[in-house]
């Protein structure tokens, strides 16, 4: 079984973003970036299974600019096989970025294709599903658990109220939720490894995608401040104070 | 101008955010029909067709949409494509997992979690967990969106619009379903709740969750959620997590106890009308948007606070 893992090259998780003065975006200027958090369970769960030899190869690929060469990377020196960086310096959005994965797909025909539920830059979680329709195939999103079953993958899914389960037919797109492992860290001979493995370059117009944007950012505004920081003394304090002055309780 | 509303509901009853959902649709204009795709969901049809400002309720009965699966849901919503402008479902589990799948068949950007609806094409979403809200224009000729619940209030059940009976579509025959696990709680549910209290890592076991926070849950009517840190140790299920990547709130009163306020966390409650902290470390975050802040130790307060109300 081929697995196909896609990582996006996103803020780090501990950064704080700035909005713009202009209000055309946020301050990404010097700010660290990392491999999307989901997406390094997705890598991580995909390497799982080439470990307990369900798969045989593991495939990064990410869209975005010549440094999400380093995201490609750590999931090489987390275990995948090889790399695929399709450049592009634009802002790509997830039904451009699922079109070129089918793309990806249908060139290199994989059995399961791990992602992230969501990239924690546009929260848009769109992505897989996305992905999933245009090739025909089944979702399983949100997982907390993934077992190959013949022909089939049973996903447990993170649903309103619990889980769910799912029996998906392969080739299938799943989408991983936080708890479905911890992620491994890359040990140095690891990561000087990945160096050697193969990671090859293309472009979107390589695939014949356009990727003109369908939303036009109008603005990007600050969220509105909340004036918090006051501290009560005591629990009576506090439920007075939520019973007068909030009127709350 | 026609908007579908695409229902979520369990079959027996309708989710509270399908009300809210049909406000938000009211903002694009034009009428606005309610999809209910379900499995002798009756109950959850008439219920759909009470809401007022509904034209219709299309109610496609069959077990191939009993638990909501998005590859046969989609593809019944995308064959009443032509007769709709705009899609719109909250976004639930079962939104999330639907509506793209829509999108992509449609060949659209879907917006995702709406806060505010603008115009027939302008949308408001929190971008970056919430630490910026972008306003966004769709240029495609449909339009799907997902709705943050929180912020559109529910549209009354003062309606009476038919229910039209539409047959199911034919099943992809891709995905079926296995099985499930629904936690049954008496407890209002977070995302409706006007209070809730909720426990961080310092809860340190469900035991103490049982005995610390449901009690005071109970006095208050609230519902109670938790951090992530809290859910992954174990001590609470995965769908009382509130954040980013959980359930995203704003009740009338938050309380959160033994919780640091990870920027994750408050994108989940940040717009809660009044946030109270209980936190033994005066440096947390959380107090920088708490209105009322309590320093202390948890397994001292609660008690208290439980003795006190
Ligand atoms: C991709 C991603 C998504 C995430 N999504 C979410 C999300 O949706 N929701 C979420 O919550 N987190 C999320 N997180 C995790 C987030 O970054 C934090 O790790 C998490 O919120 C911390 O939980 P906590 O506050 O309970 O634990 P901690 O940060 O460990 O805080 C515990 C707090 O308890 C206090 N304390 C300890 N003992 C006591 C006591 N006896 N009395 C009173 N106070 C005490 C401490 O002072 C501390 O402030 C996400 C992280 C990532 C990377
Ligand atoms: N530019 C990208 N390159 C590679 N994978 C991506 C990209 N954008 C999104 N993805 C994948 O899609 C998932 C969901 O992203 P989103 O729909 O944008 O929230 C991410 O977790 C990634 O796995």
């Amino acid at each position: 079984m081929k697995i196909l893992v896609p990582v996006k090259r996103v803020v780090d998780y501990n950064v704080k973003v700035r909005v713009k003065s202009d209000q055309t975006g946020v301050d990404l200027a010097n700010v660290k970036m990392s491999m999307n958090p989901f997406d390094e369970i997705a890598v991580e769960e995909a390497v799982r299974l080439l470990e307990a030899k369900v798969a045989t190869e593991v495939v990064a690929v990410s869209i975005g600019p010549e440094k999400a060469q380093d995201q490609i990377r750590q999931a090489l020196a987390m275990g995948a096989d090889r790399g695929l960086l399709i450049k592009t310096d634009d802002e790509i959005e997830p039904l451009a970025v699922a079109k070129l994965l089918k793309a990806v797909c249908e060139a290199e025909k994989p059995d399961l294709v791990i992602m992230g539920k969501q990239a924690i830059d546009d929260d848009s979680n769109q992505t897989g599903q996305m992905l999933a329709a245009l090739l025909g195939w089944p979702q399983g999103t949100f997982a907390s658990k993934v077992v190959k079953d013949g022909d089939k993958v049973n996903v447990t899914r993170e649903v309103d109220g619990g889980l769910q389960t799912v029996a998906l037919k392969i080739p299938a797109v799943v989408t991983t939720d936080l708890r479905l492992n911890e992620p491994r860290y890359a040990s140095l001979p690891n990561i000087m490894k990945a160096k050697k493995k193969p990671l090859d370059t293309k472009t979107p117009a390589d695939y014949g995608v356009s990727t003109a944007p369908r939303l036009k950012v109008l603005k990007v505004a600050e969220p509105p401040k909340r004036t918090g920081g006051a501290k009560v003394d005591s629990v009576a304090t506090l439920i007075s104070k939520l019973k007068n002055e909030a009127g709350v309780l | 101008m026609a908007v579908l509303v695409v229902a979520d509901h369990n079959n027996a009853a309708l989710a509270d955010s399908v009300a809210k959902a049909v406000t938000a649709a009211q903002k694009l204009g034009g009428d606005i029909d309610v999809l209910v795709a379900g499995s002798n969901a009756g109950a959850a049809a008439t219920e759909a067709s009470k809401l007022a400002g509904v034209r219709k309720v299309l109610h496609a009965d069959d077990p191939l949409y009993g638990k909501l699966l998005a590859e046969p849901v989609a593809k019944l919503i995308v064959s009443k494509a032509a007769e709709y402008d705009a899609f719109v479902a909250p976004a639930t589990a079962n939104g999330k997992n639907i509506m793209p799948r829509v999108a992509a068949l449609l060949d659209v950007m879907q917006i995702s979690d709406a806060i505010a609806i603008e115009s027939a094409d302008t949308f408001v979403r929190p971008i970056y967990a919430g630490n910026a809200i972008a306003t966004v224009q769709s240029t495609d000729p449909k339009k799907v969106v997902t709705v943050r619940t929180a912020t559109f209030k529910a549209a009354e059940a003062t309606g009476s619009a038919a229910i039209e009976n539409i047959g199911a579509e034919g099943d992809p025959a891709m995905s079926s379903f296995v099985s499930e696990e629904i936690v049954k709680s008496d407890r209002p549910e977070l995302t409706a709740a006007k209070i809730v209290i909720s426990g961080g890592r310092a809860l340190g076991s469900h035991e103490n969750f049982e005995k610390l926070i449901y009690p005071i849950a109970d006095k208050l009517g609230a519902a109670v959620g938790a951090s992530r840190a809290a859910v992954d140790a174990g001590y609470m299920p995965n769908d009382y997590q509130v954040g980013q990547t959980g359930k995203v709130i704003a009740p009338q009163l938050y309380i959160a106890v033994g919780i640091s306020g990870a920027i994750q966390h408050l994108a989940g409650m940040k717009d809660s009308k009044v946030i109270v902290a209980i936190n033994k470390d005066e440096e947390a975050p959380i107090f920088q948007i708490a209105d009322y802040g309590l320093v202390g130790d948890l397994f001292k307060i609660l008690p208290e606070l439980e003795a006190a109300l």
